[in-house]
């Protein structure tokens, strides 16, 4: 992926499979959020793969598809900087996700019948389901502007699941949150993964990381620097000269 | 309460001062200049420029301490942080023992209007109706799909040429015209769509007001197709049952046909809204790349946003070419986009009731305005700021539906 002259990623490959947690660090500026934009379809790389399989199916490329046709095939994300509808209602924000589930056109709409009811009221009701499951259920007709930021956080992951994903891409979901939040979020993520869900994640937040992760990709100017187990990557020099520089110190905290 | 701290201070009454000079200089040519052509002559009329100055000196000073007053009520926060109640026409919308009499009372008044009152004031209110459709029709794509489009009449026109073309080429009748008429119009929506799906913003406003003034010098320059400036004469008026109805007859059918319409269009759109179609525009609105990567086809979504807008649209130009029965390009220049535009924004961009209400305001006032003759455009455009500066949001702010009480779903049919 180009930008000008800038080569923002530079051959870096990484490999997700399900129900696993994997997380993708790297110091600011170093390529993390740009790949994310080329996985959802957001930005087009100037060469690449990105194949999915989904359970018991068939490999498929995905590059060249538009965003929502990405997410159709199962690749649903949150944005660092949040991305709500923020005039919307909590539970809007998530029915937004079950759009491209279900099916209701112009004239259902209008003409409102049984079939378009019934789709109507199983999507309230999922989307409940979701905000119960994050912890907003009681949140739910609060327009999505007036939320604390941590649940604002959680609503991006209620309306990202809503999408019905294979695989969730969570980009920096521990920012700005306080260390009670963060600990909830560590539950939720980890209860996606029981349920079978693969999970990409970019953070900051060593300790998250390091706890979450089943396996950690490190990222320096666009390069694969390093990969491995959370053990084997906090004792890569590498990791530590792209974290802290060239003086000697301890790992990352 | 106690009275907010509200205090002039020497800078405000400076500005005032110089607001009414500003005022003097911009109305200096055509308030105190009267040339008069004919004998060579200018004459000067200075005490008009007084009386100027002076009005707006104390307007501008009132101006300034009704601001104060807002500010120190509000501790300064905009509109956008209170709650919706604030707004005091919501809250008396809102109020259930206000709502159904207010309904009731207005329902009667529109049933027995055309025999209550005169030929000329029922056309009038024609118009007006015809305006709520329109405005109706805009609301699905500026106030609810947010996509500013200043081309909305050349819809209009095409839903009127088609009528008036197709019954003098085919005779064909307003029954049939009406959904044609909608159909063509929605075409060319999406014809307009496509190039402009990428836009947005101000880019979008502008190629929409370039495709509203195209369609309109085709109209006027296209002699063979249109009949130019000319326009096309004795279309026929709506039919009842192949019966031949007097002119005060027709116009008091036309009244009640207009009134169905209306609410034709206030069903479907109220609908819309609360869809899934409907959800998809509005988020749109809000975040157009949240909205992608939700798995919202964007094209999709804002096409059938222009298309459903340009079927309303369409759907008036039948009516109004059957009600004027000769039309023109004249009738489609960028003032009626405007105008529609206005109703939109002046409503509260998404409020259905907002749009009604403001539609009614924009056409009926400078009709009652008449009465002041040379001034009638001068009240009417102060009005428009007036109410601008005291409701920016519109008169009825749009709200959200809510599903829930409490967690639990209530019934899908909306309140
Ligand atoms: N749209 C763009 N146009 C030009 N350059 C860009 C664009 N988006 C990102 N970049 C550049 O690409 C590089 C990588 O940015 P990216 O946002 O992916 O970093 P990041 O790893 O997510 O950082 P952070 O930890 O701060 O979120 C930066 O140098 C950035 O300036
Ligand atoms: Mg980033």
């Amino acid at each position: 992926m180009e930008f000008g002259g800038i080569r923002a990623l530079d051959a870096f490959d990484l490999q997700l499979r399900q129900g696993e947690i994997v997380a993708l660090i790297g110091p600011n500026g170093a390529g993390k959020t740009t790949f994310f934009n080329c996985l959802t379809g957001l930005y087009r790389p100037t060469r690449g793969e990105l194949l999915l399989t989904p359970p018991g199916g068939e490999t498929r490329g995905l590059v060249g598809l538009k965003p929502n046709e990405i997410t159709e095939q199962g690749l649903a994300r949150t944005f660092q900087n949040i991305r709500l509808f923020p005039r919307m209602t909590v539970l809007e924000n998530v029915m937004i996700g079950l759009h491209c589930r279900t099916r209701a056109g112009v004239l259902g709409a209008i003409f409102r019948g049984p079939a378009t009811r019934k789709e109507e009221k199983e999507t309230i009701a999922a989307s409940l389901r979701l905000l119960s499951k994050t912890g907003l259920a009681d949140l739910a007709d609060e327009p999505a502007r007036n939320l604390p930021y941590g649940a604002q956080r959680r609503l991006e992951i209620a309306r990202a699941l809503a999408t019905d994903p294979l695989v969730l891409l969570l980009d920096e979901p521990a920012a700005g949150m306080n260390p009670q939040e963060t600990l909830e979020l560590d539950e939720l993520i980890c209860r996606l993964r029981d349920e079978g869900l693969s999970i990409l994640l970019i953070e900051h937040d060593m300790k998250l990381v390091m706890s979450l992760s089943d396996h950690i990709f490190v990222m320096d100017y666009g390069r694969k620097i390093a990969e491995g187990s959370p053990v084997e990557v906090r004792r890569n020099p590498e990791v530590i000269k792209a974290y802290l520089g060239e003086e000697e110190s301890d790992a990352p905290a | 309460m106690a009275a907010p701290n509200v205090r002039l201070t020497w800078g405000d009454t400076g500005r005032a001062l110089l607001t009414s000079l500003w005022f003097v200089f911009l109305t200096f040519p055509f308030l105190a200049v009267k040339i008069n052509p004919a004998e060579q002559t200018v004459l000067w009329r200075w005490p008009n420029l007084i009386h100027v100055a002076v009005t707006t000196f104390l307007l501008s000073l009132a101006a300034c301490l009704y601001r104060q007053y807002r500010e120190a009520r509000l501790d300064r926060k905009t509109e956008d942080d209170l709650p919706v109640g604030h707004n005091p026409l919501h809250l008396l919308w809102t109020r259930p023992g206000v709502r159904l009499p207010l309904l009731a009372g207005a329902s009667a008044i529109a049933l027995v209007f055309p025999l209550l009152f005169s030929t000329y004031q029922t056309n009038i209110m024609i118009t007006a109706l015809l305006y709520v459709m329109l405005g109706l029709g805009l609301n699905i794509v500026v106030g609810v799909a947010g996509l500013l489009d200043l081309g909305y009449v050349a819809f209009y026109a095409v839903g009127a040429y088609s009528y008036a073309l197709l019954n003098l080429h085919f005779g064909i009748g307003f029954w049939t015209a009406l959904p044609l008429g909608a159909l063509l119009a929605a075409l060319f929506g999406i014809l307009l769509g496509f190039p402009v799906l990428r836009l947005r913003g101000d880019y979008l406003a502008i190629v929409t007001l370039g495709f509203g003034e195209i369609i309109r010098l085709i109209l006027e320059n296209w002699n063979d197709f249109s009949h130019g400036p000319s326009g096309i004469a004795n279309i026929p008026r709506p039919g009842f049952f192949g019966l031949d109805l007097s002119l005060e007859g027709s116009i008091t059918y036309l009244y009640y046909l207009m009134l169905g319409l209306v609410l034709f269009t206030v069903f479907v759109v109220n609908r819309l809204q609360n869809s899934r179609i409907g959800r998809a525009w509005f988020a749109l609105r809000e975040d157009e790349i949240a909205c992608q990567a939700m798995g919202i086809d964007k094209t999709r979504t804002k096409l059938t946003a222009f298309a459903l807008g340009a079927t309303w649209a369409g759907m008036a130009g039948v009516i109004f070419a059957a009600k004027t029965t000769f039309i023109n390009p004249a009738s489609f220049t960028f003032l009626e986009s405007a105008i529609i535009l206005c109703i939109v924004v002046l409503g509260g961009m998404g409020s259905i009731i907002g749009v009604i209400l403001a539609a009614l305001l924009l056409i009926l006032l400078p009709e009652y305005l008449r009465p002041l003759a040379d001034y009638r455009m001068l009240a009417f455009g102060t009005v428009l700021v007036a109410m601008m500066v005291f409701r920016p949001r519109g008169l009825i702010s749009p709200v959200r539906r809510t599903y829930t009480v409490r967690g639990r779903t209530i019934s899908d049919e909306p309140a």
